[in-house]
């Protein structure tokens, strides 16, 4: 594979990626291709590898084989981290900082307002408590705030619905829309649907690339559907 | 490197620190009170105390650097912002030490600063200060470099904590030797000796492997 990126290169390659962690086979000879505007989601049971998947693309974890590119670049170098935003699990705040001090570093970064980001997700009013004091839903928008502001094409996001309720849900499903209609992509884990089959209105003609993972699909290898763009 | 990341993530280290003052004071105050029970345990006398300052001072040191190390990384391993921290677009390297340099503006400055006093206070004159002082002024970030390097080598792994002075005391002994002569030979008066220039050699070599070491140590907790 070249070191360029061509236009209609797809922006995410993985090439037959192989994990093992603590011994365990995690991941084997996944494969697939996402382009702008697209959104991945993996389902699968617990312990199936999704944020496995999801952290070895933000270049957390590192593989036993295979390869992934972004953007036409080796991907899990330092250098990649600009080009995506990762949402673990955890929520990352500390409880003695306010919403706003805990987001700076990702605002300071990307040079990207605060304000904005907190407003889209209705977090205004809560912006200057400290996390502490906040429910757990109000701390997975907090730590979705992140995402908003690292302002990455691709977003990396292990079962960001966690804790939300109905009304943060769909403003998720919006947000997700919005970054997509703007070509970003978006890779997400989950247990329950996620409302991203929304009609995007600027993708109208968008390509799939993403396919199931090759080699043995067995009951260790997560399930990846993909949600077209339109 | 990128320069605008590691001053990012050194003001988020202040203002955790500063959010957090109990925790860093902690350092400074088992510093203090450590040394002012020399005098208690020792007795009053003058010359004696005089004598044993440097090694007082220089111990207490080394102990209250020692103390924040246990959660320098862990906490950040707990709730998850260790990733975000490695997703800044540095290296992992560059992450460390950006850490250990917090690490040591929150917890070795003070000490620094604190060291005049407590040396007064046992008994020293003003002119056995500078070469104290200077030694301190090295040996405080190879402390802090050292100790960075073995928190992050135990992070993840069961009882970190015990075997985290475990790690460093060895690695610090010869900056305990070196520091606390040097500060001795100010006391008899004959000025800056050899010992200031291992201690700075010591912080040259450390300066370039301990964050490596440490970085290489934060990816595989990650991992």
């Amino acid at each position: 594979m070249s070191g360029f990126s061509s236009p209609s290169a797809p922006f995410l390659h993985v090439n037959d990626i192989t994990v093992i962690r603590g011994g365990r086979l995690v991941l084997k000879n996944v494969s697939f291709f996402l382009d702008h505007g697209e959104a991945l989601l993996l389902t699968g049971p617990n312990g199936a590898g999704k944020s496995t998947l999801l952290r070895v693309l933000a270049g957390l974890c590192p593989i036993q084989a295979g390869s992934f590119t972004l953007g036409g670049l080796r991907g899990g170098i330092p250098e990649q981290a600009q080009d995506i935003a990762y949402l673990g699990h955890l929520d990352a705040l500390k409880p003695g900082l306010t919403l706003h001090e805990n987001l700076a570093l990702e605002a300071r970064i990307a040079g990207s307002k605060c304000d904005k980001a907190l407003e889209t997700l209705d977090l205004v009013e809560l912006a200057d408590l400290p996390t502490r004091l906040l429910s757990a839903g109000q701390k997975r928008r907090g730590a979705f705030a992140r995402i908003l502001l690292r302002q990455a094409p691709l977003w990396l996001l292990d079962e960001p619905s966690l804790g939300l309720d109905t009304r943060a849900i769909e403003t998720l499903g919006r947000v997700m829309a919005a970054h997509r209609a703007n070509g970003g992509m978006i890779i997400a884990t989950t247990h329950i649907p996620l409302p991203c089959r929304e009609p995007v209105p600027l993708f109208s003609d968008s390509r799939r690339h993403s396919r199931e993972p090759e080699g043995i699909p067995g009951p260790d290898t997560p399930r990846t559907s993909s949600c077209p763009a339109s | 490197m990128n320069l605008k990341a590691f001053l990012a993530l050194i003001r988020r280290e202040l203002r955790l620190a500063l959010r957090h003052s109990a925790d860093t004071l902690a350092a400074l105050l088992f510093f203090i009170l450590c040394g002012s029970l020399f005098p208690l345990a020792l007795g009053p006398s003058p010359s004696l105390l005089h004598r044993m300052a440097p090694g007082i001072i220089w111990v207490c040191a080394l102990l209250a650097s020692l103390l924040p190390l246990d959660r320098l990384f862990s906490a950040e391993l707990e709730d998850g912002a260790l990733d975000h921290l490695l997703l800044a677009g540095l290296s992992p390297g560059f992450v460390a030490l950006a850490k250990i340099l917090s690490h040591w503006l929150t917890t070795g400055l003070p000490l620094l600063l604190a060291a005049a006093p407590l040396s007064l206070m046992l008994g020293g004159s003003p002119h056995d200060l500078p070469s104290l002082i200077l030694g301190l002024a090295l040996g405080t970030p190879l402390l802090s470099l050292l100790g960075g390097m073995a928190a992050a080598l135990v992070l993840g792994a069961r009882r970190g904590g015990v075997l985290l002075p475990l790690l460093v005391l060895p690695l610090a002994t010869p900056v305990l030797i070196f520091g606390a002569a040097a500060a001795d030979t100010g006391l008899s008066g004959r000025g800056f000796g050899p010992e200031i220039d291992f201690l700075g050699a010591f912080l040259a070599l450390a300066l370039v492997f301990c964050p490596l070491a440490a970085g290489s140590g934060l990816k595989a907790a990650c991992s």
